[in-house]
């Protein structure tokens, strides 16, 4: 058990790519906490879509020993954060259990959408914060002006604000003195009953369900029983551990510590992230508030391509439900695809990287259809429905009236694309909220439709501004439009896993864009394809998918058997991998892209 | 009941690895190599004969086939010592066909007499364009003028001759090929292969196309369009399809590729060889080392694998349905036990892609393009 005044918790929080798996890395090279020939670029980005996409997907913490320029020994817990915005319900669940952050501003870019919303967090966490300048080693590296940024836009003081190049080392030091320096202790009595808060949970493929957990006041040792006081499961502790960022097992944690135990724990409900580990004899009787849960937005049928890996499915998806308790699911049958899951998702980063662990980790191949948000659809008898799938919309004459999900966006932009961004913002039924400028750079709010945002408004934001924008959104309830179902037929056969919710203004327009990008995504079959968006019975937009022409090999002797055989073995397990609508193959990957349009 | 050979045939391949230079866009078992010891090649070649033949005694030949490579670079005494050799082991059919790929330049043109003379009654030149740009375009190493040449001597050196040609080229407009297989038709062949150029992965055009370059390939349009035009033109002229890309006057058809086509018996040797032989009851494929000097150094050395009932069906629809005869499927059902599911005959029946007549099933003009998709749909899974 380590002295509380020797503790610091933090955070790492940032925009995305401003550099805080990299300002990690140096933190435990610096403090030796791994090996030099154990030491790797974003080290704690252990998941392979992590480390394929270069980004931060699950936070992650680390225990580090610092002795301090005033020559006393110091734990250091870090937990590193995601950036995407997809990823915001795991900075703020990180930050509950520290009680300071490191605030990460790329000196190259300055103050962006994220970094905004991560101070809010961070001050509603009642954190202390510490700004760092990053990527000074840069040549566009600007530390003057982003200090101002961060005090005219944010309103914290940044005179202290650390200059570092988490590439090279600089300024390293410096961070950590001002972590031990800036940031506080911890409270906690060791000798109270033992309260701890269970910050994260997840399946390890060996040791089963981890969780993580805080000391808030007394100790946990090994062999001890203990209580989730939400849901009131009892087990017996098997381990107590650290991350460095290995596992190292330890008996005993004590207040202000970070670690994790294990207890052959077998139901994945009975790990809420939020919730209380006391001792099961003499526990605590005050709970902690607890977080307030992560509701998924947006929603889409995930399906095995060979209907006989249904339970296979079912398993993984139960496993990473554990890992990661924003993403819900329950089972969905549909006609045409079988038995699946209707899955409910942050965002449609968060959806990607939820259907590539299944098909990578599982090893399930899957078909994803169009993706949802939930709309509140009001019956003439004043029954209000959640509709999670435009598949199950009601018989018109009997709605009274439809509402969707609204946001609130947040975007900064330099100047010379706010028109361009006004503009996109406009397109998608956005409200203009607010506008200010900060320097050369403006800060639009807008209110907008979430299922205008969810598929792609981010990429569209993205290639307006060359990248130079940012964005962040919050949730901001619901408001009755002028919302229809869009049914595609593909060779006169509706197509279910197709249908979406749509402003009646916008129909035409998303019509055209969709039957457009089906006839592209859709191989060309032995016979023309009509491919058509109606709502109800009128068709309002059409293409066709004209018949394959020429699919023949030139030459074919008696040496080319045998490679013609196994050639058309591959194209008919290629085949297998589409379902079938009807008479046409549909290839897996299209009931999302279809959606995302070009403009 | 008798084995397929029995009425598909029983044909003879050999592989000569070897040319003078290797064309731009050919994925065949070709090398160009500066010293080739001949009598060694003869003598590998002679010890596998004679292995095979001790495999398949009694057995009637229809044809023995020189391929390449190319084979005009062989010495005629090689070539008439391997025949002789191939005469004291086998019954060959009063009509054996003896086929040797020649390429059209001169100097090989030079031992068209000495082929002759060690029994090659047929010869297939592969002429590939009709003229100079396009051959040069092609990687050739002759001259249109060669080719010509090549071909009056051919006529009249043996009793049957092919020429190949490769179309749907780099900036090939329709009214192009309809005047370049007009001038062949002219030349009077008894046969002809008429290839659309395909871009084969690992050849010199596969990497350029790959690397965004070797434009003006036609679009699938305008091959459908010159493969239509190759089917009516070659009909007037008397030479129709008999397959995808082979042409012939009636009785003139390759019978050593009809052994291919319709599921008969053939024995590979040479490097790169397949070959497929019924023995005691089973259907066997056989493989050799593409290497030639590792398939030099051990000729007899080769994969032998036992093909299914159902791998057998599988090549004689994908074989047979290349043919304008079609497959039968009484022997589909009698010989490997397989009947197609009648929802896709139906289906491609009412795509007006096939035709049934009695148990003889084959593709119309219309689905000859599209023979992979229907292969994709007919055979079983
Ligand atoms: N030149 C330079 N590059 C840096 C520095 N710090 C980080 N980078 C680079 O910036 C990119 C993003 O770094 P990460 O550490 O993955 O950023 P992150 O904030 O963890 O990103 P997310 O987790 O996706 O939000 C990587 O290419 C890093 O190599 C720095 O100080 N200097
Ligand atoms: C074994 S090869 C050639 C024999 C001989 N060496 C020659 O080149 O004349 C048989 C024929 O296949 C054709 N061929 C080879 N590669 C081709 C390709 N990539 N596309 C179309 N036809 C091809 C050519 O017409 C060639 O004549
Ligand atoms: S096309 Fe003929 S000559 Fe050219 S490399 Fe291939 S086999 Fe040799
Ligand atoms: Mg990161």
């Amino acid at each position: 058990m380590t002295d509380l005044k020797h503790i610091r918790n933090f955070s790492i929080v940032a925009h995305i790519d401003h550099g805080k798996s990299t300002l990690a890395d140096r933190l435990i090279q610096e403090t030796g906490t791994v090996k030099e020939r154990d030491m790797q670029a974003q080290l704690l980005d252990s998941m392979d879509i992590e480390r394929e996409r270069g980004i931060t997907i699950k936070a992650n913490t680390v225990r580090i020993d610092y002795t301090a320029d005033n020559g006393e020994a110091y734990v250091l817990n870090l937990i590193d954060t995601p950036g995407h915005v997809d990823f915001a319900y795991e900075v703020s669940r990180s930050m509950r259990a520290v009680e300071g952050s490191l605030l990460v501003v790329d000196s190259t870019q300055g103050v962006e959408a994220q970094t905004l919303a991560n101070v809010y967090q961070a001050i509603d966490a009642d954190h202390e914060i510490v700004p760092v300048l990053n990527k000074i080693d840069l040549p566009a590296s600007d530390c003057d002006r982003v200090a101002e940024q961060i005090e005219d836009v944010i309103g914290i003081d940044a005179t202290g604000a650390i200059q570092v190049s988490a590439k090279t080392g600089q300024g390293i030091h410096e961070t950590l003195e001002a972590i031990v320096n800036e940031l506080p202790a911890p409270q906690g009595d060791p000798d109270a009953p033992l309260k701890a808060m269970l910050v994260d949970s997840w399946y390890d493929a060996y040791l089963g369900v981890i969780v993580l957990i805080r000391v808030i006041d007394g100790k946990l040792k090994k062999g001890e029983r203990i209580r989730m006081m939400h849901t009131d499961a009892v087990y017996p502790v098997d381990r107590i551990g650290v991350f460095r960022p290995q596992m190292e097992m330890i008996d005993e944690l004590g207040p202000g510590e970070i670690g994790f135990l294990t207890a052959s724990i077998k139901q994945v409900r009975d790990t809420r992230v939020g919730d209380t580990v006391t001792h099961e004899k003499k526990g605590t009787t005050d709970a902690l508030p607890g977080f307030k849960p992560a509701q998924p937005v947006v929603f889409c049928g995930l399906f095995p391509v060979d209907n006989a890996e249904f339970e296979d499915l079912r398993d993984s998806i139960e496993k990473l439900a554990l890992n990661d308790a924003s993403f819900s699911s329950e089972m969905e049958t549909s006609a045409a695809l079988g038995f699946g899951f209707r899955c409910g998702f942050l965002g449609l980063l968060h959806l990607e990287v939820i259907r590539d662990r299944i098909e990578r980790e599982y090893n399930i191949e899957l078909i994803t259809t169009a993706p949802s948000v939930i709309y509140h659809v009001y019956m003439k008898d004043g029954e209000k429905i959640e509709l999670h799938n435009p598949a199950d919309m009601p018989d018109l004459s009997k709605v009274d009236h439809l509402e969707e999900p609204r946001i609130k966006a947040t975007i900064l932009v330099p100047d010379e694309y706010l028109g361009d961004v006004l503009k996109l913002c406009q397109d998608r039924r956005g409200i203009q909220i607010d506008l200010t400028y900060a320097g050369s750079r403006a800060m639009v709010v807008y209110d907008l439709p979430l299922n205008e945002v969810v598929f792609d408004f981010y990429d569209r934001l993205k290639s307006v501004t060359k990248g130079y924008a940012s964005f962040d959104y919050q949730m901001e309830g619901y408001r009755e439009d002028n919302l229809v179902k869009m049914s595609i037929l593909v060779n006169d056969e509706p197509v279910d896993a197709l249908s979406t919710m749509v402003h009646r203004d916008r129909a035409e327009m998303r019509g055209r864009a969709m039957v457009e990008k089906l006839k592209d995504l859709i191989p060309r079959h032995m016979f023309k394809i009509p491919i058509q968006a109606a709502i109800g019975g009128k068709v309002i937009a059409r293409e066709t998918l004209s018949a394959m022409r020429k699919d023949v090999t030139a030459k074919c002797y008696g040496g080319d058997a045998t490679r013609k055989k196994k050639l058309l073995e591959k194209q008919k397990a290629g085949k297998k991998k589409m379902r079938q609508f009807g008479k046409v193959d549909i290839p897996q990957e299209a009931f999302i892209s279809a959606l995302k349009m070009d403009s | 009941m008798p084995e397929n050979w029995q009425e598909a045939g029983f044909g003879l391949y050999l592989h000569w690895p070897f040319c003078a230079a290797k064309c731009p866009y050919c994925d065949f078992n070709s090398h160009v190599s500066s010293s080739i010891d001949q009598d060694a090649w003869q003598a590998a070649y002679l010890s596998e004969i004679d292995r095979y033949a001790a495999l398949t005694p009694g057995r009637v030949l229809d044809s023995v086939y020189f391929g390449g490579g190319t084979p005009s670079l062989m010495r005629p005494d090689v070539v008439s010592a391997l025949l002789d050799r191939v005469a004291s082991h086998w019954t060959l059919a009063n009509d054996v066909e003896i086929t040797l790929e020649a390429n059209p330049t001169s100097i090989e043109a030079a031992n068209f007499a000495g082929y002759r003379a060690g029994g090659v009654n047929r010869v297939s030149i592969g002429v590939q364009a009709l003229n100079d740009e396009d051959l040069r375009r092609l990687g050739r190493m002759h001259s249109m003028e060669e080719a010509k040449q090549a071909l009056i001597l051919a006529k009249t050196t043996f009793e049957r001759v092919n020429f190949d040609l490769i179309y749907a080229r780099q900036d090939q407009s329709l009214d192009a090929w309809r005047a370049e297989l007009t001038q062949a038709l002219a030349m009077e062949p008894d046969h002809l292969s008429l290839y659309q150029l395909t871009i084969e992965p690992g050849t010199a055009f596969g990497d350029r196309f790959a690397a965004g370059g070797l434009h003006g390939l036609p679009g699938d349009d305008l091959s459908v369009d010159q493969f239509f035009l190759t089917q009516e033109l070659c009909e007037k002229a008397g030479l129709p399809a008999y397959e995808v890309s082979n042409h012939a006057k009636p009785g003139q058809e390759s019978r050593h590729n009809l052994v291919y086509w319709r599921g008969g018996d053939w024995i590979g040797i040479g490097p790169g060889a397949h070959g497929r032989l019924t023995l005691g009851g089973s259907r066997i494929g056989t493989e050799t080392e593409l290497n030639p000097l590792k398939w030099l150094a051990n000729p007899a050395q080769n994969i032998r694998e036992t093909l299914a009932l159902d791998e057998q069906a599988t090549e004689y629809l994908l074989m047979g349905l290349r043919l304008q005869e079609g497959i039968d499927l009484l022997r589909l059902r009698t010989r490997y036990g397989v009947t197609l599911k009648d929802s896709k005959i139906k289906d491609l029946l009412e795509l007006s892609l096939i035709e049934i007549e009695g148990d003889i099933l084959k593709t119309s003009r219309e689905g000859r393009p599209v023979l992979n998709a229907i292969l994709r749909e007919l055979v079983p899974d």
